[in-house]
């Protein structure tokens, strides 16, 4: 089946089919990594725009690594330097950002929807880097990806995802992703932060961290976002790290082979013990490395690339 | 001005219990009973064939943004809105800028309506200074101002001993107090209803609560204080379990609803469409259905629309950033009579009840009613004409509407204010 969409907005409205080739693709491109020369030629001539008007590190930096890998001119752009401090719309610097004749955009926003909003307004494709608490749709196929290369396929595979799930766009991008992989899915953590209404969209939702990570193979942890919450949504970290916090004792109730992950920033010694985290199950710098292959992928493939055309083989 | 004469309609005059096929007749802009033969002769007359006669709208929660707004919509246009959509009579909210909190700013705008008004605009006055929810507004300057009540409509006064006060010094005008029902500490940076789909979409959840718990401090208010207190836009079914109770108690509580909140529901919010966000926030197909119940058993009084203009550049932009609010004048009749009288199975004179007689009765207006001696405040509509509706050819300055774009199901035909034509179906005049 060709590749016919043009902007990746969510995982949400994204096909099974359609994960799948983003994962293969970016297999073909993850091979390219471990090159000497690890540009390919895909996108020369091509410039994208990376349009972060959110602070990001690794996002930033992978999607502007994917791009460069490419071939593609890539301009970064973040929020202290672009014109929405002079009050400048969104609408207004995105239409300025595709006169000056980009290719394609990569938008980081706080607004949930300011992606699929964009997306109406331009003809150039615009790659959704993260939308409010909304979807982080490369995270999503970037953690998948990796989920997928430790434990085959993820069909009925227990996944924990384990944190602040309501204001996390990551949460909400893996849940889509893994649901339609027919993982199964427990969210856990503090009421406040977890609420029922998740299990709309086809996960279970737990308050038991031990019988949530009994046996499961995967657990996702998530940073608790302070800048999100406008109330105290929990008593304090300390509090957290008792109830929450991924100790040795706690990862002992995982699956021997689980894996443990976390899309960063971590916080050590909240969410996660320093040890796990730098440890053996730890994936934590692999998602970082398949975050490039991933992202090379869906710019590729938004680009008007195939699927079956990724490169020649060596 | 010439004699009257409309001409077999169904006259539904819901006062007088009025529903049947006949003619109604004006003179110097009173109705009369009839005409004499001389009369008749000289009479404008107006073929209503087809067409229900019944006293003119009235909406007692619009937003006609003047003074200080008027890039949105001035009391010239949101009246002329207001005249294409069958309404005669609205009341504006004081949310303007500055507010309306002095005897200045409603002579400003009592100035305004009679300068440019096509149908009859009251004012209210705020409640407190400001709307800053601080100190009581001169509520007696502005009753002699002639607001017709008082509100902080936008926000809602959080203060409970301060809204004590403002319920006692009312009552002692027989002011009514509207209140717009939301718990601020609950809605910090909400811009929709907390559900299911807030959580898919990811945007930050209104509780119903919120509302629910300021429906309940006031019904308690109204009860203590003997003031009576409208109910502003009731979107919550557990508010009309509260309002309920309340009532069969004989408290002093009125409610309205909004025909966006009869009509949509949350999850039509999938596409981050900023023309379905307002507040309070369009909520669940439970709370949709319940507020019909409402509206049908007495528990909500009135339907009115929270008219609430905004420019496009101000709407097009990502929803957190949007403002709230949408136009309503223009489709009120054919969206209530879509759900109320086609969907809900409510009898005609029912719903004309709920747009004319009670609204007006709650703010003790001289409206909503074709008795003989009232003004000759008419609006004539086809119930079943189709027609498509399109915002940016209203007659409202500017053009929030979810249903823009849409063939709605029928259409005011003639609007008469004082037995005048102020709209014939195309244009305001």
């Amino acid at each position: 089946m060709p590749w016919t969409r043009k902007h990746l907005i969510t995982l949400e409205e994204l096909s099974l089919t359609e994960i799948d080739q983003i994962h293969a693709t970016a297999v073909a491109f993850k091979r390219t990594l471990s090159r000497s020369v690890k540009k390919v030629p895909a996108l020369r001539g091509k410039t994208i725009v990376n349009l972060f008007l959110e602070p990001s590190t690794r996002t930033r930096m992978a999607f502007d690594m994917a791009a460069k890998r490419l071939s593609a001119d890539v301009i970064s752009l973040d929020g202290a330097s672009s014109s929405t401090t002079k009050g400048e719309t969104l609408r207004d610097t995105a239409q300025n950002i595709q006169a000056l004749q980009a290719d394609m955009i990569v938008l980081r926003h706080a607004a949930a929807g300011s992606a699929l909003y964009i997306s109406r307004i331009l003809d150039i494709p615009v790659i959704n880097a993260g939308d409010g608490a909304h979807e982080h749709p490369t995270q999503g196929l970037l953690d998948t990806f990796t989920m997928k290369e430790h434990l085959g396929s993820l069909h009925g595979r227990k996944v924990v995802i384990l944190g602040d799930i309501l204001f996390s766009r990551v949460a909400r991008s893996n849940i889509h992703a893994l649901v339609k992989m027919g993982a199964a899915v427990t969210l856990v953590g503090p009421s406040t932060l977890v609420p029922l209404w998740f299990t709309d969209l086809g996960v279970k939702v737990s308050y038991d961290l031990r019988s949530a990570l009994a046996d499961a193979e995967v657990v996702m942890l998530l940073r608790i976002q302070h800048e999100r919450q406008l109330s105290g949504h929990f008593p304090s970290l300390g509090e957290y790290t008792g109830m929450f916090g991924l100790n040795k004792t706690r990862a002992s109730w995982l699956n021997p082979k689980a894996i443990i992950m976390h899309p960063g920033p971590i916080n050590r010694g909240v969410e996660i013990d320093s040890e796990l985290a730098d440890g053996d199950r730890s994936v934590i710098l692999e998602q970082v490395t398949n975050g490039i292959a991933v992202r090379m992928a869906v710019l590729y493939l938004c680009a008007g690339g195939q699927p079956e055309l990724v490169m020649p083989t060596e | 001005m010439p004699n009257l004469w409309i001409q077999n309609a169904r006259v539904i005059d819901p006062a007088a219990k009025r529903d049947a096929r006949g003619d109604l007749f004006a003179v110097d802009g009173k109705l009369v009973p009839s005409l004499s033969p001389a009369q008749k002769k000289r009479a404008k007359k107006i073929d209503a064939d087809g067409l229900v006669a019944c006293p003119g709208l009235v909406d007692i929660h619009v937003h006609f943004r003047e003074p200080g707004q008027t890039h949105k919509e001035t009391i010239g246009t949101g009246s002329r809105a207001a005249a294409a959509g069958g309404f005669t009579t609205v009341v504006c909210m004081p949310n303007t800028s500055p507010v309306a909190d002095n005897a200045g700013t409603i002579q400003f705008i009592n100035d305004a309506v009679r300068r440019d008004a096509v149908i009859k605009v009251l004012p209210t006055g705020c409640i407190t200074v400001g709307m800053k929810g601080q100190a009581l507004a001169p509520i007696g300057s502005l009753k002699r101002m002639g607001v017709v009540a008082i509100t902080d409509d936008g926000d809602c006064v959080q203060s409970n001993e301060l809204m004590r006060r403002a319920c006692e010094y009312a009552a002692m005008f027989d002011l009514p107090i509207m209140d717009h029902c939301q718990d601020a500490s609950l809605t910090q940076g909400a811009v929709m209803n907390e559900g299911k789909v807030s959580t898919r979409l990811g945007l930050r959840g209104w509780p119903h609560a919120a509302e629910d718990i300021i429906v309940a401090r006031n019904v308690i208010l109204s009860e203590s204080t003997g003031a009576h207190i409208h109910l502003q836009h009731i979107s919550s079914r557990h508010s009309v379990g509260i309002i309920r109770r309340a009532k069969e108690r004989g408290a002093r509580i009125s409610a309205e609803a909004t025909p966006h909140h009869l009509a949509l529901t949350d999850d039509l919010l999938s596409g981050y469409d900023t023309n379905f966000k307002m507040n309070p926030p369009l909520r669940t197909e439970e709370d949709r259905l319940e507020l019909i119940a409402g509206l049908r058993d007495g528990t909500l009084d009135c339907v009115c629309t929270d008219h609430a203009p905004h420019t496009d550049y101000e709407k097009d932009k990502e929803f957190d950033y949007a403002p709230n609010g949408i136009l309503g004048l223009e489709t009120s009749l054919p969206v209530t009579l879509e759900i109320l009288f086609r969907q809900s199975k409510f009898k005609l004179p029912f719903v004309i009840d709920l747009l004319t007689r009670r609204p007006a009765d709650l703010m003790k207006l001289p409206a909503g009613t074709l008795a003989p001696g009232a003004a000759a405040d008419i609006c004539l509509f086809d119930p079943n004409e189709k027609w498509l509706y399109d915002a940016k050819k209203g007659f409202s300055k500017s053009s929030n509407s979810p249903w823009s774009g849409q063939t709605l199901t029928g259409r005011v035909k003639t609007t008469l204010v004082d037995g005048r034509i102020v709209f014939d179906g195309k244009q305001v005049l």
